[in-house]
């Protein structure tokens, strides 16, 4: 493995990091024992949200400071919390249509189309395209599109319309997964089936037996194929 | 490429014999085979990660040694001049810790009619529920049944699970699972919306349900945003120090504390739901660990020193298949749906040694003795042995994308780093992974010390002393529920007596008569990993 260290600049203070290491835990290799900007350490959580920018390039990037290996004169900043908006609703009350979207986030419809927002999805999620979906009614399409966000805010906090992306983003998938996705009717013929009491029986029977008996059970149960 | 040349020989082998290891189908190991190689292997058997604890309800029981420098540590209120009666929130239902089970306990107590209010010293969902990937069991399948769920739980807990505990987290499951998905949770179904379920380890029925590998964060963003959208108030950033209880003995809030500026905050309520999740960032046995950054057993020290037992404290569970390289996500989770999905274990001589879905305990424990005794593992640049899971055979087997669809979250992890789980196998070795045990409740989800309840990985018993995949995401959703509708349905007729921190003082009182004389701050509530404290990057 590569033996080096790294010129760092943390919130613009300069340290020598050894290569290799995360930005997360170059800032704890500086001495920061954090207690925000930090959760999963594993790319699912999106507390992490980070900008920065390498030393002569223009470009302002984004990432996961966790899932973000560091590089020599990297300047980083970050975002430990972005005022996403999030419009509370009765989910038993709205319904899969366009108005909810009209109602809820009218701002979607002000999308100038940059594709800002896609451009820095630390997820290199298509953004736009699941706004897009969402302007449309089309949240089926806008669910499975923003299905792996972590709702980190990097795109919202880029967004010359102010559209909050992960939020919009979360309302479709809900709709998508109360209302468009097919009833499970195996499930619901078993939830009922508990409820009548069918399944009792065999549970206080088996919670009556012995352990040597459930341990027989056990090791001789039929596993399926 | 970032593979070394060792890594790459073994690799070549484990490519070669790659078609007929699809084909071979491993035996299950016997009931003895198992009792043996969990004795001689499995780290909860390993003496010296252990000590005795000294005070309070489990005095004189075993615990990992990590986990009694926190139980008997110093409280942080000692040091502070505080006022339990200066009351800056009065709620009905204080729920302490954001992740699922928490987030359920909220909002059925909101639907109970009662005022609920969450603390939590990260934010809301930054929380193991969040990292879960696999899948939540429940037994809704035609040809399955709450019997069958209850069996393979009892046997892969070692038979010592509480059954009352049991029988509610497989009879409650389906209901559970409906739940969540009226509440909008994407569960992945067929054309005629049949839930697609796969085998976890250990399990006799394919009864494991996914929302692809992103399942708790789905789980949890939805049950998140339920949160938000009831409006009940979340203190973010706010850590729990210490319960608080009335002078009747009942829990009756807590001393919450500021994580940035160090500010208390004292919040009486009626009930207290303890939802603060698991330990692995205690790295017991100075194993990496797959959970999140708050997992410091912070609700156990607090739940202890308020005079609740302990259950099964001195088992947990290592996952067998933790990121062994790349170093930056050493430790990571590989969820066990890579296994479900047909991908192998093989040693570094491309041999197939055992069956991939034996249980949690099992597996781990046959993966360390494949790698010690029997020299079977590859190097990796931290010092370490490891183990291939073979993922490229999930596309031969299922078809080319599968992988990509199911494991998303899986392949762009290791993506990040360079490496595509598509073409090379991954190696893997076990991972800290789960609190087995935690604070002891009854079927009603409360502690001996009335007014407080527990819910999710804080809790012991449901477990027994091993869990199955999927089974920790329905517990949370089970008893959080469950907890959250008894907590709202019994506050009305609770009147809340003068709070006192007076069992803190005793606690204190015990510690000195013990000699113990640890000035460690407890509960912890983060890791250190700032580079004067830690040997950098072993853990």
């Amino acid at each position: 493995m590569e033996k080096k260290t790294l010129n760092v600049y943390i919130y613009g203070k300069k340290y020598e990091i050894p290569a290799g290491l995360t930005i997360m835990e170059a800032m704890e290799y500086a001495g920061y024992r954090l207690v925000r900007g930090i959760g999963c350490r594993n790319g699912f959580c999106g507390a992490c949200a980070t900008v920065y920018r390498i030393k002569g390039d223009r470009e302002l990037k984004a990432c996961l400071a966790c899932s973000t290996t560091v590089e020599d004169d990297m300047y980083i900043a970050t975002l430990p919390f972005f005022p996403l908006v999030k419009e509370p609703y009765d989910i038993e009350k709205v319904r899969p249509d366009e108005q909810i979207m009209m109602q809820l986030y009218p701002e979607i419809y002000s999308c100038v189309g940059c594709n800002a927002c896609t451009k820095t999805c630390s997820q290199g999620l298509n953004v736009m395209q699941y706004i897009a979906h969402a302007q449309r009614g089309e949240y089926d399409k806008c669910a499975e599109m923003s299905f792996d966000c972590v709702m980190c805010g990097i795109c919202s906090a880029r967004c010359p319309a102010g559209i909050s992306h992960p939020q919009v983003a979360m309302l479709a998938r809900r709709l998508n997964g109360k209302y468009l996705s097919p009833e499970a009717v195996h499930l619901t013929e078993r939830v009922k089936e508990i409820e009548d009491g069918l399944c009792s029986e065999a549970i206080e029977a088996l919670m009556a037996k012995p352990i040597e008996e459930i341990k027989e059970l056990y090791n001789n149960r039929d596993i399926e194929k | 490429m970032i593979f070394t040349e060792e890594m790459l020989q073994s690799m070549r082998k484990v490519e070669a014999a790659r078609e007929a290891n699809i084909k071979y189908e491993p035996r299950r190991m016997t009931a003895e085979e198992k009792d043996a190689l969990l004795k001689q292997y499995h780290p909860d058997y390993k003496k010296s990660g252990f000590s005795t604890i000294h005070i309070g309800p489990n005095k004189g029981e075993k615990a990992p040694v990590e986990l009694v420098d926190v139980l008997e540590g110093r409280s942080r209120v000692m040091d502070l001049l505080i006022n339990p009666n200066q009351i800056d929130y009065d709620v009905d239902v204080l729920v302490i810790g954001g992740g699922g089970a928490g987030s359920a306990a909220a909002i059925e107590a909101h639907a109970a009619g009662a005022n609920v209010m969450i603390a939590t010293k990260l934010r809301i969902g930054d929380a193991n529920t969040m990292m879960a990937e696999g899948g939540i069991q429940a037994a809704d399948k035609p040809g399955d049944s709450p019997a069958h769920h209850y069996i393979d739980v009892m046997g892969g807990g070692h038979y010592v699970n509480r059954p009352e505990l049991v029988r509610k987290l497989v009879m409650d499951g389906p209901a559970a699972i409906k739940w969540l998905n009226e509440l909008g949770v994407e569960f992945d179904k067929d054309a005629e919306g049949n839930m697609i379920t796969t085998h976890g380890g250990g399990t006799s029925r394919k009864r494991m349900h996914a929302a692809a590998d992103y399942t708790g964060a789905e789980i949890m963003r939805t049950l998140r945003d339920e949160v938000f959208n009831r409006k009940i108030p979340v203190l973010d950033f706010t850590a729990a120090i210490e319960l608080l209880l009335d002078d009747k003995g009942n829990a009756a809030g807590a001393v919450l504390q500021n994580t940035e500026t160090g500010e208390i905050l004292i919040a009486r309520a009626k009930c207290v739901i303890l939802a603060t999740g698991g330990a692995g960032r205690m790295h017991y046995q100075a194993f990496p660990t797959s959970n999140h950054y708050g997992a410091t057993a912070d609700g156990l020290v607090i739940g202890y020193r308020a005079g609740a037992k302990l259950l099964y404290q001195d088992t947990l569970q290592y996952h067998p298949t933790g990121v062994a390289f790349p170093q930056q996500i050493f430790g990571a989770l590989v969820t066990e749906k890579v296994r479900s999905m047909g991908a192998k274990l093989i040693n570094s001589e491309g041999e197939c040694f055992m069956h991939p879905l034996e249980t949690r305990d099992v597996s781990a424990a046959s993966i360390i003795r494949e790698c010690s005794t029997n020299g079977k593992g590859v190097s990796t640049p931290s010092g370490g042995k490891a183990l291939w899971l073979d993922t490229p055979m999930i596309d031969m087997i299922h078809g080319k994308g599968t992988l990509e669809k199911r494991l998303p979250a899986m392949l762009r992890m290791y993506l990040t780093f360079g490496i595509d789980m598509r073409k090379t196998p991954i190696l893997i070795y076990p991972t800290l992974h789960y609190q087995n045990g935690g604070l002891e409740i009854g079927a009603d989800g409360m502690t001996n010390v009335k007014n407080l309840y527990v819910v999710g990985e804080a809790v012991g018993g449901i477990h027994g002393r091993n869990r199955l995949m999927g089974n920790s995401l329905l517990d949370i959703i089970v008893f959080g529920r469950s907890a959250g509708q008894q907590a709202g349905a019994r506050v009305k007729d609770i009147t809340v007596g003068k709070l006192n921190l007076d069992h803190v003082v005793r606690y204190e009182t015990e510690r000195q008569e013990a000699g113990i004389d640890s000035y460690e701050p407890s509960p912890r509530l983060f890791p250190n990993y700032t580079r004067n404290v830690i040997n950098w990057r072993k853990l």
